[in-house]
């Protein structure tokens, strides 16, 4: 047994978060890319369009059904070389790809229930005014769905986030990567594992907080 | 004008609505009464296509939807062609009673937002909700939410206003202050079809007033004529029931 090089995880901590903008950009970049595909996936659910729709569940089930670890690796090694004009697929864009496809299949879940839960009155209510459907959902429905999923989907950044940690395995440089080089150098893995397991759990802990003021602002309309 | 032709509704096996024709002249006020599970709220929502007829016409205004080929451009136009009241108000939770009366105003009418706003102003002061305006429906009464849906319904300036029983969700104690504000609607001539329980508010505002049971329109006339010297044995026994 020995002592924890406090040290030298203090000259550890500001070059591990100099990459916490990489990796929060990625999780930004792929959670919004998500949303919109979950969102279009979830519509199409509850709309049932046929044909369209034995498409979503296939893609809903594939993303859901297999590791995103696997997934990663088709679309990074796999892909460029069965579509050739792929080649030039860097890490960072394969691990937003794998990350938006695999959470947008999880999310259009949570946010089909969510507008599957919106009141029937509601839905009646919009289209006796003569809105179409686009109206319909774009101004009530969504708006009143985005209130139930957004725990869930917050929990799913959360994930996110974390899962950034995956870019490693395709050669990008993000905070795993990086600490990888460094414990690589200094042989103190505990240190530097220890020290990246901390700095994302503060990022986790600050967007919780978050989380909390997103919910209060969401249900401000529905205070009795 | 509204024409109603042939207008069939089937639930599976069952039919709600069997052959209506109605005709209703502008400005006329048609009260519903009737037993419950007889079609009358049914009859109200085909109308507006909420519910989609089996069989049948709609005419209200310039717009006719024919149930056997019915396109979605015609069933919004006839939407937009009326207005509806429902029973358990359907404020659209996400919006302020300000924004609710003016949501058709300014997405659907397309008309500017200042106009939109300052309509739908005027009419929360007409309802007596000025102070109100900037409330969610979780923070006002059942009484009150429902005087921002008949506000909604009165901002679009329909052809055709439809009142699904308006009362019947109501506590006994918001009643009074729904039927004024009706009274009040119905004072500006505004054509309206009300589906309701209330016979003295029936008998008061109404110009005819139609029986419905099994599905049919079984005796109409004026609301003396319908209340004090009734014809048919299911309505008399209708109202020596409802009479207590």
């Amino acid at each position: 047994m020995r002592g924890l090089d406090l040290e030298y995880m203090l000259g550890l901590v500001p070059v591990i978060a100099g990459y916490i903008p990489l990796t929060l950009a990625i999780a930004a970049l792929a959670m919004l890319l998500a949303l919109v595909l979950a969102v279009a996936l979830a519509v199409e659910r509850v709309a049932r369009v046929p044909v369209l729709d034995a498409l979503v569940l296939l893609f809903i089930s594939f993303f859901r059904g297999t590791p995103l670890l696997v997934q990663l690796f088709l679309f990074y090694y796999g892909l460029p070389q069965v579509l050739s004009f792929l080649t030039a697929i860097d890490g960072v864009t394969a691990t937003i790809m794998g990350l938006t496809l695999h959470f947008a299949a999880y999310m259009a879940e949570t946010i089909r229930a969510a507008i599957t839960g919106v009141d029937r009155s509601q839905w009646e209510a919009a289209q006796s005014i003569g809105m179409t459907q686009v109206q319909m959902m774009s101004r009530v429905i969504l708006p009143q769905a985005a209130r139930t999923a957004a725990p869930t989907l917050v929990n799913y950044f959360i994930d996110m986030i974390k899962a950034t940690s995956l870019a490693f395995t395709l050669g990008v440089t993000e905070m795993m990567g990086a600490t990888q080089k460094e414990a690589a150098g200094s042989f103190l893995y505990f240190e530097a594992f220890l020290v990246a397991a901390v700095l994302y759990w503060i990022m986790v802990e600050a967007l919780s907080q978050l989380q909390k003021r997103l919910e209060t602002r969401l249900n401000k309309a529905y205070a009795r | 004008m509204i024409r109603i032709e042939g207008l069939t509704k089937r639930f599976g096996e069952t039919t709600v609505l069997n052959n209506i024709n109605l005709e209703i002249e502008d400005g006329e006020r048609v009260v519903i009464i009737g037993p419950s599970g007889t079609g009358k709220s049914t009859l109200l929502r085909c109308v507006n296509f909420l519910d989609r007829p089996d069989a049948g016409r709609i005419t209200v205004g310039a717009v006719t939807v024919d149930a056997a080929h019915s396109r979605k451009r015609e069933i919004l136009a006839l939407r937009r062609a009326t207005a509806m009241v429902f029973q358990n108000y359907g404020l659209f939770a996400n919006k302020t009673a300000l924004e609710n009366i003016m949501e058709a105003l300014v997405t659907v009418q397309k008309r500017p937002r200042q106009e939109a706003e300052q309509r739908a102003r005027d009419i929360l002061s007409e309802t007596g909700l000025s102070d109100k305006a900037d409330n969610y429906p979780a923070s006002l009464s059942g009484g009150q939410q429902q005087r921002v849906g008949i506000g909604r319904a009165m901002a679009i300036g329909s052809e055709l206003m439809l009142f699904d029983e308006p009362t019947s969700a109501l506590d006994p104690e918001w009643v009074g202050e729904v039927l004024d504000l009706m009274r009040s609607v119905a004072q500006k001539r505004q054509t309206m079809l009300i589906v309701t329980h209330e016979m003295r508010f029936a008998r008061d505002i109404a110009d005819r007033v139609l029986f419905m049971d099994g599905g049919r329109i079984v005796e109409q006339g004026p609301p003396e004529q319908v209340f004090d010297a009734p014809q048919d044995a299911r309505l008399k026994r209708f109202l020596s029931r409802v009479a207590g």
